[in-house]
């Protein structure tokens, strides 16, 4: 049984008549422990899938599943009051800015401990000792002091500590983090990542880390998904899918890497941008700029299949291990 | 090094900046570049990196002549701009431009792309208007928006595109060196190969110089020929890109490639984790400025101020391990 099942969730916003869809169909699965990277450039709709997922969404964003359930609990059909035990307290989110995230009126500390009031409750001092313990868990130098500092007194690196700090001080069993470490330096970064893994290897805690950074998903995670234009194109296993990715939007993002073009002389581009909410393509998606588009993707949308290898590919030709298209 | 080619020289540049630290106590002063040598060559790219508060930008500002050096010597393409009338240094401004991070917001929403672009004329030539459109439209051509884009608004352009207008607007007076303050991390990766490449194409055609500052080691190592690592306004390590990212010598320029995330497992370098954050410059750290942080860090560090070492004739290493011969 997985801990989130997500099966045909569908994201609007816009008129009625006129939606946009800004996640489209997508079925997920995570199991207790797991860490899953969601990649895919900017307007791939990965963060509105974790905020459908958060229950973030406001009017007129439309949420709408076939099947939404964490830990075998519906999250669509339960009471807003049930579902906010479980946001917050077994899911929790920590965002990209840590420095807009903060409210910079309050003390961290005052911050934390108002986490664990509204879940946990206890006494005061109970809950001062756990907001100690917990700043010291992700690794605050001098927590006695930074209970009383205020955001602005930290940097970015530190706030993003004091957001984990927030995230996990109700032990939960799934951690949301979107583009936890783009707006930080790369030493800091590696910092942020490492205690993120050791904190959910301790916790047995699964892991979403939505990112655009293709080298930290193959360092950190094990599974991924890869989206585009709101739809999942590619999910599988980390190894395999860096190895030979069979969907081209995969593989063109691979090959837009520095890394991974070493030697050649000029780097692979993916030319043009995702499209929005006018400019959307008839049949595939990617169809105008994928390499390999044929008449078929221009105009039949193709399905998400699962390949011999248990992969999902949704290409009507999907790459073969050398990287040509399979009729 | 023939100098006939070198744009920019530097020897020992120095800027202080002082602090008010309230109203009867003396200023601090912060010493943001501290005795920093380099030299770029026309058609070359210097690469500079380091963590926020390093003296990247500083170094970015003496160049694009914002600000005077405080001491030091700054030789541009025959200017002596340290020591340079202002009117000398108007003429010298032209030919040095600048290509900011955020694309959104360098540009100015209410005017249009072909104002944007051919301002710079406006300001600094008198030709005629019908003269002033048709260079404006050359330089579109070069680096890829169409002439239909000429009356549009920024808002109706992608990070990409309105990048490619900013490297418009840089080339409009014809420079002979681009200053690029992380011109590619504000995008997703298969636009940031397109702008990649297009700098490149650009550098080759227009023999330009770059001065280009950025985090992302892989893309330094792309586009780079020399890179200059630096640390509280110092020079860690600067030398020839291949030879740094092959057998990088000091401890911090390890850590930091040992820190960026990498695509295949056989790049992945023992994790050196640098522990704590970059200490405040208006109390620098006694002896070498990274002892703090550093693992291989003994006693003599912590007293004695490193020199700049000259390696295998193009490098130089500022580090007493590397002197001693312990690392």
């Amino acid at each position: 049984m997985a801990l989130l099942h997500i099966e045909n969730l569908t994201v609007e916003f816009g008129s009625e008549k006129n939606p946009f869809r800004a996640v489209d169909n997508v079925s997920l699965q995570i199991e207790k422990g797991e860490v899953l990277g969601i990649v895919g450039e900017s307007g791939s709709g990965k963060s509105v899938t974790a905020k459908a997922v958060m229950g973030l969404i406001d009017w007129p964003g439309r949420v709408r599943a076939e099947n939404l359930e964490f830990d075998g609990q519906d999250l669509q059909t339960m009471p807003d009051k049930q579902r906010r035990k479980i946001t917050g307290r077994e899911v929790a989110m920590i965002f990209q800015e840590p420095m807009t995230s903060l409210n910079p009126c309050f003390t961290v500390g005052f911050q934390i401990a108002e986490a664990l009031k509204i879940h946990e409750g206890g006494s005061r001092d109970a809950r001062r000792a756990r907001t100690l313990e917990l700043l010291e868990q992700v690794g605050i130098p001098d927590p006695k002091a930074r209970l009383r500092a205020f955001p602005h007194q930290l940097s970015g690196g530190m706030s993003q500590r004091v957001m984990i700090a927030m995230a996990i001080a109700c032990h939960p069993r799934l951690l949301i983090a979107d583009e936890p470490t783009t707006a930080l330096d790369v030493t800091i970064q590696a910092q942020i990542i490492d205690l993120l893994l050791n904190l959910q290897r301790q916790r047995q805690m699964a892991l979403i880390l939505i990112t655009h950074d293709l080298a930290l998903v193959a360092e950190a995670a094990h599974r991924i998904v890869v989206m585009y234009a709101g739809q999942v194109v590619e999910m599988g296993p980390v190894p395999e899918i860096f190895e030979s990715p069979r969907h081209p939007y995969t593989a063109a993002l691979l090959e837009a890497l520095p890394e991974r073009s070493e030697g050649a002389d000029r780097l692979k581009t993916i030319p043009g941008v995702v499209p929005g909410q006018f400019d959307r393509p008839t049949g595939c998606l990617l169809n105008p700029r994928c390499r390999f588009a044929t008449d078929l993707c221009r105009q039949q949308m193709p399905q998400l299949e699962t390949t011999a290898d248990g992969r999902q590919v949704r290409c009507f030709m999907p790459l073969d291990a050398e990287g040509k298209p399979q009729q | 090094m023939s100098t006939r080619n070198l744009i920019l020289e530097a020897h020992n540049l120095t800027r202080y900046y002082e602090v008010s630290q309230g109203p009867f106590k003396p200023a601090a002063i912060v010493k943001a570049l501290d005795s920093v040598s380099f030299k770029v060559e026309a058609g070359k790219t210097l690469a500079v990196v380091g963590e926020s508060g390093c003296g990247k930008s500083t170094l970015a500002r003496q160049v694009t002549m914002i600000e005077r050096p405080t001491s030091g010597e700054l030789q541009f393409d025959g200017f002596d701009l340290v020591n340079a009338s202002d009117h000398e240094l108007k003429t010298a401004r032209q030919r040095v431009q600048m290509i900011f991070q955020n694309p959104y917001g360098s540009l100015n929403p209410r005017k249009k792309i072909g104002t944007i672009i051919g301002e710079p004329l406006i300001i600094n030539s008198d030709l005629p208007k019908a003269e002033q459109e048709e260079r404006v439209r050359n330089v579109m051509g070069k680096v890829g928006l169409r002439p239909e884009h000429y009356d549009r608004y920024p808002h109706m352009f992608s990070g990409g595109q309105r990048q490619r207008i900013a490297i418009a607007r840089a080339l409009m007076l014809e420079p002979k060196l681009v200053v690029a303050d992380e011109p590619v991390s504000a995008l997703d990766v298969s636009v940031q190969a397109q702008v990649l490449i297009l700098l490149m194409d650009l550098q080759e055609e227009l023999n330009l110089a770059f001065l280009f500052i950025a985090h992302d080691l892989s893309v330094v190592r792309y586009i780079a020929d020399d890179v200059m690592v630096m640390y509280l306004g110092k020079v860690a390590e600067y030398g020839q890109t291949e030879k740094i990212f092959e057998q990088p010598r000091h401890p911090y320029t390890q850590a930091l490639l040992a820190s960026t995330p990498h695509l295949k497992a056989q790049n992945r370098k023992q994790r050196v984790i640098l522990s704590g954050e970059l200490p405040s410059p208006l109390s620098p750290p006694s002896g070498c400025v990274f002892h703090t942080r550093c693992p291989y860090a003994n006693e003599r560090c912590a007293i004695e101020i490193p020199i700049l070492l000259d390696l295998d004739g193009n490098r130089q290493v500022a580090c007493h391990g590397v002197e001693e011969g312990r690392l």
